[in-house]
């Protein structure tokens, strides 16, 4: 397996927003990781990527497994070693990703002269190459341009080049579309999908766009308050919802033929990490709550559901 | 930004019609200052005791001085004294002051405790108090009088350099940057300093105004430059003694002076709305 998170827990100062995440990766995937605005998403991707201490935080619990090796006991200089040459990182907002004073080539060059230990010269080729790989018009004349002279999709797509330069095996992207158009969102999407297929990278997206999900990830682990609720192969996922937590959230997706109105989203909001409700942390939104809910934190069973009362399998 | 990404917000400047005078004016000092012998027939430093106290005229455009020395070729040489000290002081204290700024917000800690502590108490003295404790250590004359500068305006080049460096390490391409496997000295050197040096660059030059002043107080206190050489506040403090004989003495130096500050200020402002320091900042 390429990355696998074995029930990793994070904890930041005295609270632990993060406890119990599972999920696994294989080269040549994209796993979607979802959940709404504070449910461990980017937290979840900074453990991956290493750069917990920049928030204060630290692994707690569990494991982050990089190609079989555990990322919480490397030293500082052999995890930034490998930041950027085996583990490549998209950032959430590309109108703030890019140094406003360098111009764009040179930002690109950098990466792969610091991880491939490539000459300016082929550094720039290389640079001229990837960015013509992502349908980048004009090339030469973007890596003269600075930042503030380039559209945000155009921005995002230098992201993602600088976080190929390397040659990364992994890429992390958190919500790399968030803050584009909706026209442009899918061109980012769909070039990502395709560098995983023909590199044979694996993507670990995050996203709170279940529509994305349904549309280019392999598996999906979803996130709720800083646990897993149900991690699973997207097809089944989208079928046949077992946590009512994805339920929910799949009946966020507007569908064609929908009433007005029907949309609802899901009563209530991602309580804060201090203030986790005891039990189930979805009880008290949940539609489908026992009493035990309240009381008992639902152990993950097959590895891949925490729930007491799922929804049923469909038969045949 | 590099050296050459100046070469635009300096043409911006002096477009407008305010930096275009400014310029022209420091552009005229600059030029005194440099060509000084090939512009004037004088020596500075020749006395000429039948010919002192002559007022402006044909041969003497600003007259002579109590000695009968040239004004005017004793404010060309005094230029050269006045602003090579005050820029050099300036540049030695942006360049150390950016050093510690940037240490000190990027690393924290007790190293910017003890900055940061340093800084405040150096600013609870008047610039020109730290100034004469400089002076009266290292001696008068040209270098202690650059020290003096340079050291009085330290702590504000630090302090400006740490908060820029403070704002900016939060920034999401200083992440990106790190997720990417930068290490703490590119970070520092290839992002947050050129980041933060179009701001320190324009405190720099509007401080040099200030250094000229701070540097002709010394020569008037006779703590600058030594005798012969012309600086333009050794230049007013000989005058003050001929003040009702001969004004000029003391009236040309002090116009230079005021006019020059004025024209760097003018300068200056121009400079930062050429750059747009803050939109930069917001939008990059």
């Amino acid at each position: 397996m390429l990355l696998e998170v074995e029930n990793l827990s994070v904890t930041i100062g005295r609270v632990t927003p993060l406890d119990g995440v599972s999920f696994g990766l294989d080269r040549g995937q994209i796993l979607g990781l979802v959940g709404e605005s504070g449910s461990g998403k980017s937290l979840t991707a900074l453990a991956v990527t290493g750069l917990l201490p920049l928030i204060g935080g630290r692994v707690s619990g569990g494991a982050v497994r990089f190609q079989g090796k555990d990322l919480a006991g490397m030293k500082p200089a052999a995890l930034r070693a490998l930041r950027g040459r085996r583990i490549g990182f998209v950032t959430q907002n590309p109108m703030t990703a890019l140094d406003p004073v360098q111009r764009i080539g040179a930002q690109v060059d950098v990466v792969s002269r610091l991880h491939l230990g490539l000459s300016a010269g082929a550094a720039r080729a290389r640079t001229l190459d990837l960015l013509t790989q992502l349908r980048i018009p004009e090339a030469a004349a973007v890596c003269e341009a600075y930042p503030h002279q380039l559209s945000g999709g155009m921005k995002q797509r230098i992201v993602i080049a600088m976080a190929l330069a390397g040659e990364p095996e992994l890429i992390v992207a958190d919500e790399p579309t968030t803050a584009l158009d909706v026209t442009v969102q899918a061109q980012i999407i769909h070039i990502l999908a395709t560098l995983v297929r023909e590199r044979g990278l694996g993507l670990v997206l995050i996203t709170h766009d279940m529509g994305v999900v349904a549309q280019v990830c392999d598996r999906v682990a979803v996130l709720y308050a800083g646990r897993l609720a149900e991690a699973r192969e997207v097809r089944g996922l989208f079928a046949a919802p077992r946590h009512p937590y994805t339920a929910a959230l799949i009946g966020c997706i507007p569908r064609e033929g929908m009433a007005p109105g029907a949309l609802t989203g899901i009563p209530g909001a991602v309580p804060s990490v201090t203030a986790y409700p005891p039990g189930c942390r979805f009880h008290p939104r949940c539609p489908r709550a026992l009493p035990a809910c309240a009381t008992e934190v639902p152990a993950l069973t097959g590895g891949a559901l925490a729930c007491l009362n799922p929804l049923e399998m469909p038969h045949g | 930004m590099s050296a050459a990404g100046f070469a635009t917000p300096v043409a911006a400047a002096l477009r407008s019609r305010k930096g275009a005078v400014a310029g022209l004016w420091l552009a005229a000092m600059v030029v005194a200052a440099v060509f000084a012998p090939l512009l004037t027939p004088y020596a500075y430093d020749v006395q000429d005791l039948p010919g002192a106290f002559q007022p402006p005229g044909a041969a003497h455009w600003l007259g002579t001085d109590e000695f009968g020395r040239d004004l005017l070729t004793r404010l060309f040489y005094g230029a050269r004294t006045s602003l090579s000290v005050s820029a050099i002081a300036i540049g030695i204290s942006v360049l150390a002051g950016m050093i510690l700024g940037a240490a000190a917000g990027y690393f924290g800690g007790r190293f910017d405790r003890m900055v940061t502590a340093l800084v405040d108490l150096s600013w609870s003295f008047p610039e020109i108090l730290v100034a004469l404790i400089l002076v009266a250590i290292i001696g008068p004359g040209v270098t202690g009088t650059m020290a003096a500068i340079g050291v009085a305006y330290l702590a504000q080049f630090t302090r400006l350099a740490r908060a820029q460096i403070m704002a900016i390490k939060s920034e999401t391409f200083i992440e990106a940057s790190r997720s990417l496997g930068a290490s703490d000295g590119f970070i520092l050197f290839r992002h947050l300093i050129p980041n933060t040096l179009a701001p320190v660059l324009v405190a720099g030059m509007l401080a040099t105004g200030d250094a000229i002043i701070l540097e002709a107080t010394l020569g008037f206190f006779g703590l600058g430059a030594q005798p012969p050489t012309p600086s333009w506040g050794a230049m007013m403090s000989s005058g003050s003694a001929q003040l009702f004989k001969a004004p000029g003495i003391i009236l040309f130096p002090g116009l230079a002076v005021a006019i020059t500050v004025i024209a760097i200020n003018l300068f200056g402002d121009a400079l930062v709305r050429a750059l747009d320091i803050r939109r930069r900042e917001r939008t990059g």
